[in-house]
């Protein structure tokens, strides 16, 4: 939208609105088919390879009213169902809610380095699972695993436990939220280390978590996440604007009429439900939160009205992406999906960073 | 009739007294100059009318007390250019105006069309249509002020405080951007209250000026009874001179004492003779 009053003897453009709704659509929807071909590809490529037209026919045949053979055998058609479209899905999530949990987290902090672990959701949800791992009962016969809740719930634990901490103090300011997340951090982390080491034999498995995988990925996994995603997406984004206000600091939001503690709780509240739903499924993934944001903030924009909406979308590609190498790398043993993230994605962010001309 | 109004107003930050019991009317339409040393209370008098810092006593906005007003609602009221604004990175000058517009739009909601418009015309009679999509953080300082000020003229507050608006301009830049407020406060009808570092300008620029010494008004009146020699060296420990300016007002010139002004010229003059 553009204002088009114009005075005489201006030849400067009158002020045009925040970026254009029109190139806001068409730079979203190129996003949108682009996490969509990513998707598809990584579907398709795996021991069985499967042919892209069946499979599209397949998947079209499960819209309702639509009726197709796609040719897929029953052998072919479980893998694609049981196997490929679970665990693409649930890496898209994934990526989706670290990508997005990390743009949040920059902006209510102000600070480039926060990612979603910054307030002692890792170290919350690592002590969750090696509890569960090391002392939880056997729960094979349970309709849901042990070791996500207690990650979920260690993450959400943590970061309420820093936010308790941070408001205590005298000054209720992001710094001291931030080091008394550190403290929180610190201190559960000692507890995790110290349980692992007493319980050595659980040590392997522990450690497997701590590098992420989407190996157990199934539909149950996708239903555990998807509530949360959903609820911290939809409150994250309705924030985008709040968001950029933030950026002028706490004093001069308030100025303008905004209350920056409670819009920050808010959306710290939403990026930790989704940052613990993410860790709870998938362990520990690491960079996805901090090189996203910044790499669509050097492509697109600081301002977060789009820059939530396309890491969104691109957190979910890059995930699904890595983890694509992590199965087929090393077919048929995987790579732990944080050592692929952190292997392709420095270089990239290092490329991205050197080839634009202003930092974020 | 009484824009802004201070009943015994006290604060204190982190247990220590900044301002105490201080009561001042400033009626609206007027240009109120706040002087005074280095942590006198300046800053903290300006915070305390925005309601940014909690303060004990009472403060007036036209007919209501300020305590029971939304954030929202002062800001609508309130607009103030701190003396360090954030500047975020990658923000344009429009994007950043448009943030002035913030006590108009609804919690989770866009701006309006109107907002869009309000911005444009703030930027048209600033003369910054031609920097609207330029980067905030790529203006130079004067530039980057007129912007700041723009921000809050988006906020259609009929009162306006600056602290400091001045700080790290040159002398054209800091007469160009008082001149600037006085014209919008003449043409908007826009009280303002600004706190001034430079003695001189602050008798220039201000109708009325309130001297802060200790968090209590010391001196209060019209630049010709505070700006005294006499006063001047009580509160700041300064020694000045104060002259009348042929073209009216008043300049104040910080001199060192027991050493006329021409002395080091003299003896360097007496060295090269020898």
């Amino acid at each position: 939208m553009t204002v088009t009053e114009r005075r005489p003897g201006h030849d400067a453009p009158v002020a045009p609105g925040p970026a254009p709704a029109r190139l806001r659509a068409g730079t979203l929807l190129a996003a949108c088919a682009g996490l969509a071909a990513v998707a598809l590809l990584a579907v398709l490529v795996g021991p069985v390879r499967l042919a892209p037209g069946a499979v599209l026919l397949e998947l079209a045949g499960r819209l309702p009213l639509v009726h197709t053979h796609s040719g897929l055998s029953a052998q072919e058609a479980a893998i694609l169902w049981q196997l490929r479209l679970p665990r693409v899905v649930l890496g898209g999530l994934v990526g989706a809610m670290l990508a997005l949990a990390g743009a949040a987290y920059q902006g209510v902090f102000r600070n480039p380095l926060a990612d979603p672990y910054l307030l002692g959701a890792a170290a919350g949800a690592g002590l969750g699972a090696t509890l569960a791992i090391a002392y939880g009962p056997d729960t094979s016969g349970w309709p849901v695993d042990l070791l996500p809740m207690a990650a979920f719930a260690g993450a959400v634990a943590a970061v309420a436990a820093a936010y308790a901490l941070g408001r205590s103090g005298v000054a209720r300011s992001a710094t001291t939220l931030i080091l008394s997340g550190v403290a929180v951090a610190a201190f559960l982390t000692a507890i995790q280390t110290y349980v692992q080491q007493r319980e050595s034999e659980t040590l392997r498995e522990v450690y497997g978590w701590i590098l992420g995988r989407l190996t157990t990925a199934g539909w149950r996994e996708v239903a555990l996440v998807a509530p949360y995603a959903l609820v911290s997406t939809v409150v994250i984004l309705l924030h985008g604007r709040l968001l950029d206000v933030l950026a002028v600091g706490d004093d001069e939001a308030s100025s303008l009429g905004v209350r920056a503690a409670r819009v920050r709780l808010i959306v710290v509240a939403a990026a930790t439900l989704a940052t613990a739903a993410a860790v709870a499924v998938s362990g520990l993934i690491g960079f996805v939160g901090i090189i996203v944001p910044h790499t669509i903030r050097l492509v697109a924009g600081s301002s977060h009205r789009l820059l939530g909406p396309l890491s969104l979308i691109a957190g979910a590609a890059f995930l699904i992406l890595a983890d694509l190498a992590a199965r087929t790398v090393m077919t048929p043993a995987e790579l732990p999906i944080g050592v692929v993230t952190a292997f392709f994605g420095a270089p990239f962010f290092a490329l991205v960073l050197r080839g634009s001309r202003q930092a974020p | 009739m009484t824009a802004i109004e201070l009943r015994g107003v006290s604060v204190a930050l982190d247990g220590r007294p900044v301002l105490r019991e201080l009561t001042l009317a400033i009626p609206s339409g007027s240009r109120l100059g706040l002087i005074g040393p280095n942590g006198s209370g300046k800053t903290t008098l300006l915070r305390a009318i925005a309601g940014l810092v909690p303060c004990r006593g009472e403060i007036r906005l036209g007919e209501d007390a300020a305590a029971g007003l939304s954030r929202r609602e002062l800001a609508r009221r309130i607009a103030l250019v701190p003396q360090n604004p954030a500047v975020p990175a990658g923000v344009t000058v429009t994007d950043y105006v448009l943030l002035g517009r913030t006590p108009y739009i609804p919690y989770l909601g866009t701006e309006s069309r109107r907002d869009l418009e309000i911005v444009a015309s703030v930027l048209d009679h600033l003369d910054l249509a031609g920097f609207a999509g330029r980067r905030l953080d790529s203006l130079s300082g004067g530039e980057r002020q007129r912007a700041v000020l723009a921000r809050a003229l988006a906020q259609q507050a009929p009162v306006l405080l600056l602290d400091e608006p001045t700080t790290g301009l040159d002398v054209g830049h800091q007469q160009q951007v008082l001149e600037l407020v006085d014209t919008l406060r003449d043409d908007l009808e826009l009280t303002v209250v600004s706190a001034m570092h430079d003695l001189t300008v602050a008798g220039q620029f201000a109708d009325h000026l309130v001297l802060l010494d200790g968090g209590r008004v010391a001196a209060d009146g019209p630049a010709r009874t505070v700006l005294t020699e006499r006063v001047i060296r009580q509160h700041y420990h300064a020694s000045v001179r104060v002259l009348e300016d042929p073209g009216g007002g008043i300049v104040v010139i910080p001199v060192r004492p027991g050493r006329p002004a021409s002395e080091p010229a003299e003896r360097a003059e007496r060295k090269v003779a020898t």
